[in-house]
């Protein structure tokens, strides 16, 4: 299928996009790596009146060390980020999840902000944002705010983004405790590089008796936003990790989740898969 | 909405014409550039039909607006043959591998390996299977593909060296 007709501004800086999407009113959309939004326009699921394209705004791409965090800018490719010795030793959660998104060739072209910003429940990088807690930060016309990612999304492709805002950066933090920090990534799909049926993201801290300084685990695809098991990782901090401390943690997590039934599977498949995804990704991390 | 004038270099050639903003770089490359060798198979990025290499990297052409591609640089499956028109070493490979049966794939499998051995020589089997893991083919099952691109890149060091 084709796009319906539009019309598109090639931004030159970061006040020429919030420009013209203040102009818009709410009719503008921003084009970063266009991986989903330019089959969206093809489908017709997205008609906005104006894209604007913020491909060539220099400063809206990069990958910058602060004291606490890396923060990503909105266009940075994901094949970049995923060559990125710094996100790969600062952030390995992300860089772990970072090869399941699409293909070489969408990953090329795809971005990390663009992918935050769209908010697809089944999608890597917003999972990634969500177990972590990063930062992400909304420019308009006159004004700037930071968003955790955790308040960030609201639903499938709803997040509390307005439509005058476009994501500029997101800052994942960098953990500071004391102790083996270990990361695991679990995704169930159909062929690799489809959209996850569910998968789960965890990140550990543990000190040298094993036992649990920090946590964070996140399930995607399992609800309509990416979930955060804050009632796991309390059950797991201050613990010794074994198979027991573990089963214990567990019990009872699939209530949290509110999966869909679609035609990959039914909402009891999907709680059941991420109860074992979960136990998987934490294993991963404390090895 | 009014069409709008674009300039690229495609396969080393600089050349324009005009498009909507919604048209996608690859019906601007097969309709108005009339460089049909780009293949369009699904339009929505699953396929990798209608793969090309932009600025050095491979890309989907449905996924993007030709609008997206003024002054950019854009070789497609025509920039790997000879200058005479003859198949290019790679595509010499494919033939001779047996790299393809119905050829709808082709285009988009030939730019992927070659964007892929512009910056690695001697891939690997992984590193094949990750550049065109993106690739669809209904045919062949791969294995003559991978054996096919193997001999490419035999015989592009060769020829470099």
């Amino acid at each position: 299928m084709k796009a319906p007709a539009f019309d598109y501004h090639a931004a030159e800086t970061v006040e020429d996009a919030v420009g013209q999407l203040a102009e818009a009113g709410d009719d503008g959309l921003i084009l970063a790596g266009g991986q989903t939004l330019v089959p969206m326009l093809a489908m017709r699921l997205a008609r906005p009146s104006v894209l604007i394209d913020i491909n060539a705004v220099s400063e809206l791409a990069g990958i910058e060390q602060l004291d606490d965090g890396i923060r990503i800018k909105t266009c940075t490719r994901q094949n970049v980020a995923l060559n990125s010795q710094l996100i790969g030793e600062s952030i390995p959660l992300l860089a772990k999840a970072l090869p399941f998104i699409g293909h070489h060739q969408t990953r090329n072209r795809g971005t990390i902000g663009g992918s935050i910003a769209h908010g697809d429940p089944a999608a890597e990088i917003p999972l990634i944002a969500v177990a972590l807690d990063a930062s992400i930060k909304l420019q308009t016309k006159n004004d700037t705010r930071n968003l955790s990612a955790k308040d960030f999304y609201e639903g499938p492709m709803m997040t509390l983004r307005k439509d005058d805002e476009c994501l500029t950066d997101v800052t994942f933090p960098i953990w500071q405790e004391e102790g083996k920090l270990g990361v695991g990534f679990q995704e169930v799909s159909q062929r690799h590089g489809d959209f996850a049926i569910v998968s789960v993201a965890a990140q550990m801290v543990l000190d040298g008796n094993n036992v649990c300084q920090r946590v964070a685990i996140a399930v995607g695809g399992a609800a309509g936003i990416p979930v955060r098991l804050e009632k796991v990782e309390a059950n797991l901090t201050g613990s010794v990790i074994n198979q027991e401390t573990i089963g214990d943690a567990l019990t009872n997590m699939a209530d949290f989740l509110d999966p869909v039934e679609d035609q990959h599977g039914s909402a009891a498949y999907r709680r059941r898969v991420a109860r074992v995804m979960t136990e998987r990704a934490i294993w991963e991390a404390a090895a | 909405m009014t069409k709008r004038d674009i300039t690229l270099t495609l396969n080393g050639k600089t050349v324009s014409g005009q498009a909507d903003p919604r048209m996608t770089l690859v019906d601007f490359l097969r309709v108005v550039l009339k460089a049909t060798g780009t293949h369009v198979g699904c339009e929505h990025g699953v396929c990798g039909a209608c793969t090309i290499v932009l600025n050095g990297e491979a890309i989907r052409s449905c996924l993007m607006l030709a609008v997206q591609v003024e002054s950019q640089e854009v070789i497609t499956v025509e920039g790997l043959c000879e200058e005479d028109g003859s198949p290019g070493i790679l595509q010499d490979a494919f033939r001779d591998g047996h790299g393809m049966q119905c050829g709808y794939c082709t285009p988009g499998m030939l730019t992927s390996v070659h964007a892929l051995l512009q910056s690695n020589d001697d891939p690997s089997d992984e590193d094949i299977l990750e550049a065109i893991g993106g690739n669809i083919c209904r045919c062949t099952g791969y294995a003559q593909i991978i054996d096919s691109i193997k001999i490419g890149a035999e015989r592009l060091r060769e020829d470099k060296s």
